[in-house]
């Protein structure tokens, strides 16, 4: 599997059950389908983005590094969109991106490798 | 009366034992080493403008033994094409009856030298797959390398790994099933013709029984100690590997690795066992474990408890682990904190 691919599964399922434990606060309950929706849109974002990271850089501490970045963008947006709930959503939203960022230097593929010569 | 100096002396008996090229294409550049039974010199291709390393037959040799020996290396070379393995471009004699071949040139260090600034275990490591790497392709076109050491392993200007000294090398003729056992004969030569043989380098060579040892004490394997050459096979050379391996990963150079992994001096001990039996099967199988230990994957040489099973599943992940448990912690408190 390419690092792109990987970073994309791997921030879709982190992104959705990111989002799902939003279901544990009573407050924001009922808004759960956007919220799951939303986080998952937002882990796709950064682990396509973690995955093009790795594929050009090979070094997990820069990978890690890059996923932070990407997450606490991403989830700072969000916030700001929601006028709320800082804290709640870019210190969780920054450790998924993190984690993604590993995962996408850990595992995948680089790029395909070459073709021989005939 | 003028007197020549010593340095003017030393220069004309330098020059005097020189080997004469003419006729041969090279042209002499310099000295650059002296081995067991030949001399390593720098020379110039003259038809292809390159600089190439001959070594040349330097011994006394009535019986024509290490003219045979030197012949074969050149040969065993031709036949091994690796990018671990020095090329051999020619060979031929020289005009006062001396056997030489010509190889590619390779300016680096050996590896005793170069560990003293290697770094971190794992570049030893990989370097030292590399060497199995080529060990491993010589094996399996039928050839014993017999005397791997440290100072038989270059590391070139850009990294690479050389395994130098073919000259112990031994031609396997494989039997019908070759994955068993393949050692039955040895290839016709002259080195087993009683004759004790002594390397300048200082590896002590000895006599035992009616076979000749040849080979460096202390990555000798006990069989190849004992001078029974048709108990010489594939896992002679992984003792040897294993004793390389334990240097490498000691910077002192003790025999065992005493502050590594516990896994890492099972390998090493397994590799040099006296019983070629509870050695490594081959050189893949221990550069196998050696790629696992690499990876943080439990090896075959050491059986581990749960616990550093889990110390090693924990030094893996460790940075996944990390992550996960903070996301867990901060998610917690964030719950914990807007019940209350």
């Amino acid at each position: 599997m390419n690092k792109i691919l990987l970073g994309l599964l791997v921030g879709a399922l982190l992104g959705a059950l990111d989002g799902a434990t939003a279901w544990l606060t009573p407050a924001v309950r009922a808004q759960i389908v956007g919220i799951i929706v939303g986080s998952t849109m937002k882990g796709v974002i950064a682990g396509v983005a973690a995955g093009i990271f790795a594929r050009k850089v090979n070094s997990v501490p820069l990978g890690i590094l890059f996923g932070l970045a990407v997450g606490f963008v991403l989830a700072f947006l969000v916030a700001y969109l929601q006028h709320g709930y800082y804290l709640q959503i870019i210190v969780p939203g920054s450790i998924v991106g993190m984690i993604v960022g590993w995962a996408t230097q850990q595992y995948g593929v680089a790029s395909r490798s070459p073709v021989a010569a005939r | 009366m003028r007197f020549l100096s010593n340095k003017s002396i030393e220069k004309l008996r330098t020059a005097g034992s020189l080997p004469d090229l003419s006729g041969t294409g090279y042209a002499l550049v310099e000295f650059l080493a002296r081995g067991g039974m030949g001399a390593v010199y720098l020379a110039k291709d003259e038809k292809l403008n390159r600089r190439v390393a001959l070594k040349i037959l330097e011994s006394e040799d009535p019986q024509g033994t290490l003219v045979n020996r030197l012949a074969r290396e050149a040969q065993v070379l031709a036949q091994l094409e690796h990018p671990g393995i020095v090329p051999v471009h020619d060979a031929g004699t020289l005009e006062d009856g001396r056997v030489y071949y010509a190889m590619k040139f390779v300016q680096g260090s050996r590896l005793d030298g170069f560990l003293a600034n290697a770094a971190s275990l794992s570049e030893r490591l990989r370097l030292f797959l590399r060497i199995c790497d080529t060990i491993s392709f010589a094996h399996s076109r039928g050839i014993l390398h017999r005397d791997l050491k440290p100072a038989n392993i270059m590391i070139g200007a850009f990294g690479e790994v050389l395994v130098m000294d073919w000259g112990l090398a031994k031609i396997l003729v494989p039997k019908t099933r070759p994955t068993t056992s393949s050692t039955v004969t040895e290839m016709p030569d002259a080195i087993t013709n009683g004759t004790p043989f002594r390397h300048a380098d200082s590896e002590i060579t000895d006599v035992t029984g009616d076979g000749m040892v040849m080979g460096t004490p202390g990555y000798m394997s006990p069989e190849q100690a004992g001078g029974n050459a048709a108990n010489v096979d594939e896992r002679s050379d992984v003792f040897s590997l294993g004793r390389l391996l334990a240097l490498m990963v000691t910077e002192s150079g003790n025999t065992k690795p005493a502050k590594s992994d516990r896994a890492l001096r099972a390998m090493c001990e397994k590799a040099s066992s006296r019983n070629p039996g509870d050695r490594y099967e081959s050189v893949f199988s221990f550069a196998e474990d050696v790629s696992r230990f690499l990876e943080g994957l439990p090896v075959t040489a050491y059986h581990e408890h749960i616990w550093e099973r889990m110390q090693r599943f924990y030094q893996r992940y460790q940075a996944a682990i990390l992550l996960i448990t903070a996301y867990l912690t901060m998610r917690a408190l964030f719950i914990l904190y807007s019940r209350h």
